[in-house]
């Protein structure tokens, strides 16, 4: 098994002692990020990125992967115990996690979180493990039109899956896409919708983007929401976690059921958010006990928070040998990449063992430390949250400010930051979803340079997108999703007309 | 936030963002057009031109704003439905504000003094705690802060005329 070797070499990377230090550096901001309102997975790492420019990109991947494990489990200790959502992944652990925490189960409700997050992760990493190389192998005889259609499929698979009107999708999209075309173009040389403002040579970094969309708009939301956190307290002993595990191993067929969810959200960027709506509602369908739900069934905390944390790791598998990020937070982490000098994409099998196998095998000791590491300090996270809000909000507007200012030590990114912060707000409100916007932004230059390579190849003939089977197959499943809304909202037309010649109208 | 003003009433109704923000983004989709076309959209001798892949995305913004607009004043006067409440968007001011207001002045002062006042002043008004604690918080977290990225990680922050007379 060359992959078992591999994997055991990236051991040897991942557990050299500045390398564990990292991850635990990692682990415990990542904590922090996820509880903490206003900083996330997303923007966390993306303000942490410019201190990592003159790291080992290998220990600085670590660290950064691992504040991302570190949010996905923080998100669940805040909407247990306070009811509030640290991350939007988290929304349908607070159904039945905080009725649990009101019972006086939370230290149960908390146990079952952090286990769930951990098998979820465990098996995405499996999932990553063999499939990444094949895919990888298999994804080295790509040229452009297949990358592009690749790209497609990606942008597609949002509007067909979305829970958001697929207009707003598309728009969130192409106002990334634009976004990231401002400044100078490529190929030729050439400014774009620069307008004369030297500021905007340099395009529209994705960083300051989201910073500003997830963190400024962030605490614009939470303002609005008010800022009562009314928490439960939680103590955490080794008999309640031993007592709740042996109580979990029943739920193994939710667990394989939301690990599949996930992993398949993650992969094909649906993300982790309907991962964990999807799965909890398909838990509910399965149960014998449907009442129950949303009033502290322990089930009702596992099935989101596995399948949240499936598909948040399994968002690492297409970033890794396609160069193509299943989440906003994986879209920052190939930022990393490209700044550190690195091209994510089935090269970085080939040529960056090390790095790839390394950060594979810190995705394990991640998860595991993760685990260890919640379940011990629960209580202080909890302490956390009770600092009142009037002081945590300025001070993470200022960490925001700082994070927007290093990545290029400019300060038009702060302002910058602020108009990101205003559209952040008003697409949440108006339900526009940034995931798209975020990766748009990120694949903008990338998808714009494989589609126009692919029309040099062909000169200018559209059939090089149906020229061979794969490139053929892939557009055609694109085609399919875009059309998908269309359908239901045909369906849903035709139905209205049927009821209406029912009536006799 | 520029439709405030209209429907008195406790809640400020959707149509209004929703029409402002789909409007903006058919503008920028239409600029996006418009200076496609000035970079050229048609083919040159190397291959398509900078205008070629934009045009694109210029069109299809425009088209899915366009629609988001033209329901919006399709729906318009029997749309009900609620973006936020004025209380809220109280409060949502309340932060937004201060927020303008120290991106503002990052330029003139740099980002540690408009930091420490953004913090006071929040805490002051908005907190329950003392002077004392709202000074300890407002002058450490700057503090804080400038030891980690201008001694551990040597990152330079922009910096005002305080830091430049303390000799930083």
């Amino acid at each position: 098994m060359d992959e078992i070797n591999s994997l055991m070499h990236g051991f040897s990377v991942a557990l050299t002692l500045p390398n564990v230090g990292f991850m635990l550096v990692g682990l415990l901001l990542g904590v922090l990020i996820g509880v903490l309102p206003g900083l996330g997975g997303a923007n966390g790492v993306a303000i942490l990125l410019p201190l990592t420019f003159s790291m080992n990109p290998t220990s600085a991947i670590i660290m950064l992967s691992c504040i991302y494990w570190g949010a996905l489990f923080g998100g669940a200790i805040t909407s247990i115990l306070f009811n509030i959502p640290g991350e939007p992944w988290s929304v349908a652990t607070t159904f039945d996690g905080f009725p649990l925490a009101q019972q006086g189960r939370a230290a149960e409700a908390l146990t079952a979180a952090f286990t769930s997050s951990f098998v979820g992760a465990l098996f995405a990493v499996l999932a990553i493990t063999f499939l990444a190389p094949l895919l990888a192998k298999f994804a080295l005889e790509f040229g452009p039109p297949e990358f592009f259609a690749v790209q497609m499929l990606t942008f597609c698979s949002f509007i067909g899956m979305s829970k958001e009107p697929p207009m707003k999708t598309l728009a969130a999209m192409m106002f990334g896409f634009a976004l990231a075309a401002v400044g100078m173009d490529t190929v030729t040389g050439q400014l774009r919708m620069t307008f004369g403002f030297t500021e905007m040579l340099k395009g529209f970094d994705f960083l300051i983007a989201v910073i500003g969309l997830f963190g400024i708009g962030e605490i614009l939301t939470t303002m609005e929401e008010g800022l009562a956190f009314k928490g439960k307290s939680a103590k955490i002993n080794f008999r309640v976690v031993l007592h709740t595990w042996k109580e979990l191993l029943q739920y193994w067929r939710t667990f394989i059921r939301s690990v599949l969810i996930g992993c398949w959200m993650g992969i094909t960027p649906g993300g982790a958010t309907p991962a964990s709506f999807m799965s909890y509602g398909m838990a509910r369908r399965a149960a014998k006990d449907k009442e129950s739900f949303g009033r502290g069934n322990i089930e009702g905390v596992v099935a989101p928070e596995t399948a949240a944390h499936a598909a948040g790791t399994a968002a690492l598998l297409p970033m890794l040998t396609l160069g193509i990020p299943g989440s906003p937070t994986a879209a920052v982490l190939l930022g990393g990449l490209l700044i550190w000098g690195l091209q994510p994409g089935p090269l970085l099998f080939v040529e960056q063992k090390d790095f790839v196998w390394g950060l594979i095998a810190s995705m394990y000791l991640g998860n595991i430390v993760g685990l260890i590491v919640v379940l011990t300090t629960v209580p202080w996270w909890a302490a956390i949250l009770r600092i009142p809000f009037p002081v945590i909000a300025p001070v993470i507007i200022f960490i925001c400010a700082i994070g927007a200012y290093t990545v290029h030590s400019s300060i038009f990114d702060v302002v910058m930051m602020l108009v990101f912060g205003v559209f952040g707000y008003l697409f949440k409100k108006l339900r526009y979803p940034l995931a798209p916007l975020v990766l748009a932004l990120v694949l903008g230059d990338m998808a714009e340079s494989s589609f126009r390579q692919s029309m040099l190849l062909s000169q200018g003939e559209v059939s090089i997108f149906y020229s061979n089977w794969l490139v053929g197959s892939l557009m055609a499943l694109s085609i399919f999703l875009l059309l998908l809304p269309a359908w239901g909202a045909l369906k849903s037309m035709l139905r209205r007309r049927e009821a209406n010649a029912y009536l006799g109208r | 936030m520029s439709t405030e003003s209209e429907t008195p009433g406790p809640a400020l109704r959707r149509r209004g963002p929703e029409a402002g923000v789909a409007l903006l983004l058919l503008v920028i989709g239409l600029i996006v057009i418009v200076d496609s076309l000035r970079v050229g959209i048609e083919w040159a001798d190397d291959g398509p031109r900078a205008g070629y892949f934009p045009f694109f995305i210029g069109c299809l913004l425009s088209l899915s704003s366009g629609w988001t607009l033209v329901r919006a004043l399709l729906s318009w006067r029997e749309e009900t439905a609620i973006f936020s409440e004025y209380s809220q968007l109280r409060d949502v001011a309340a932060m937004a504000i201060p927020l303008t207001v120290f991106v503002a002045a990052v330029p003139f002062l740099g980002l540690y003094v408009p930091g420490a006042l953004l913090i006071g002043y929040f805490m002051r008004r908005h907190g329950t705690g003392g002077w004392l604690a709202t000074l300890a918080v407002a002058i450490g977290t700057p503090i804080v802060f400038f030891l980690i990225f201008e001694r551990w990680f040597l990152v330079p922050l922009a910096k005002g005329p305080l830091e430049a007379w303390l000799g930083f």
